[in-house]
């Protein structure tokens, strides 16, 4: 059976797709951030995973307002990055891992999770950019399966929904039939918000406490409404359901293998967790 | 639709603004592709009509106007595609609906920093 090795969480910001693209990693507002990632990395080297499943919210690439699933799971040989429509240079294609992405879907659906499954599907910054912050060098290493939650138009799924959907990603990786080791990745949040009079909040003793959550509590957000973490978080804050629901898919306890946090990045309140599984 | 209690300073993008804001947000998605960014460009009015946008939505394109975009159902996550036409990044829409230059704006954001680590019990 596949094995989850832990989960990684981390912010995504499309000003950091142009920060890779001019090697501005050591410059001083950018420092504080890619330095986060080195024991990160270093922590992927060791355990080698083969395959990792990447919560995430689609910006606009993928889906539009004409279709808008709540859940979609990639099912796609590879899944190509494409232009977004404001200057971030394109990576290359990811590659696919199609036997596990049709046994999740056989599992999600078999536990009454009613989602979109997409046999082409492009990937924007929110899973290409996590996926270079873990693995800077060469050809991404491992083959992904994307899920993809609706954080663009409401009603949203609420915080307990995105984490019981999470757990059962983490069934399905466990019953796979497979010797392949998998990490799962919530990318998005935390605090912050783009729109409106409120643009620029942050709220940083909700990310902490959020952050802390993820190790001994993870239910811990599945407290709080959709409106109530956007009141806390901003309306981009809200991303920080793909980080529950990674957690979620991890499942058991957890060590903390590494976290930084750091404000800002653009105009977002950057976090990074690794949390490896203990057995 | 006021299910939602208000959140200062906040739009939810909910089913009302989706139906208001559907030509403006589809006009956006279009702008992921260079071509569709040109042609935009070369004749903006003849743009919009093709996009089918009504009138408020079309003054606060012609206008800039990042609050107007809001309120006539624009969602951001679509419009940082037209942003990104004018060669303009969150901070200066963050800049531009706060009322702030974006020096002050970005310096608020680092203000955040003095928070405190712990919330309130």
């Amino acid at each position: 059976m596949a094995r989850i090795l832990g989960g990684l969480a981390t912010s995504h910001v499309p000003a950091i797709g142009g920060a890779i693209a001019k090697g501005l990693q050591q410059q001083p507002y950018w420092k504080p951030f890619f330095d986060g990632y080195g024991p990160v990395q270093q922590w992927l080297a060791e355990v080698k995973p083969d395959v990792a499943v990447v919560f995430y919210n689609d910006h606009g690439l993928n889906f539009f307002l004409d279709k808008m699933p709540t859940f979609a799971v990639g099912a796609a040989p590879e899944y190509r990055n494409a232009d977004e429509g404001w200057g971030i240079p394109t990576l290359p294609p990811f590659r696919g891992e199609l036997d596990l992405s049709w046994h999740l879907i056989e599992h999600l659906v078999a536990r009454e999770f009613d989602i979109t499954t997409c046999q082409e599907m492009l990937v924007d910054h929110a899973v290409t950019l996590p996926l270079k912050l873990f693995w800077p060098e060469g050809d991404c290493p491992v083959a992904i399966v994307p899920v993809c939650i609706n954080t663009v138009q409401y009603p949203l799924p609420s915080a307990r929904r995105c984490y019981a959907l999470g757990q059962a990603v983490g069934e399905a990786i466990r019953s796979w039939d497979s010797d392949r080791r998998v990490v799962v990745i919530g990318t998005g949040g935390l605090s912050h918000q783009l729109d409106g009079e409120r643009a620029g909040f942050i709220n940083k003793p909700f990310d902490l406490k959020f952050m802390d959550s993820m190790l001994d509590d993870p239910a811990w957000a599945t407290q709080f409404s959709i409106h109530e973490l956007v009141e806390k978080t901003g309306t981009q804050g809200v991303e920080l359901l793909m980080w529950l629901a990674a957690r979620g898919a991890v499942s058991g306890p957890v060590r903390k293998v590494h976290s930084n946090y750091h404000i800002p990045i653009s105009n977002t309140a950057a976090g990074l967790m690794a949390m490896e599984a203990v057995a | 639709m006021d299910r939602y209690p208000p959140i200062p300073g906040t739009t939810v993008f909910d089913g009302q603004q989706a139906r208001k804001g559907y030509a403006l947000n589809r006009m956006c998605f279009s702008f992921n592709e260079a071509a569709n960014r040109e042609a935009f460009r070369a004749d903006e009015a003849g743009y919009m009509q093709r996009y089918g946008l009504n009138e408020e939505q079309a003054r606060a394109i012609r206008g800039r106007d990042v609050p107007g975009l809001l309120a006539a159902g624009g969602n951001v996550y679509y419009l940082a595609k037209f942003a990104g036409i004018l060669g303009l990044d969150v901070q200066d829409l963050g800049a531009a609906q706060t009322g702030m230059s974006k020096d002050d704006f970005k310096a608020m954001l680092v203000r955040a920093n003095e928070q405190p680590d712990t919330l309130p019990t």
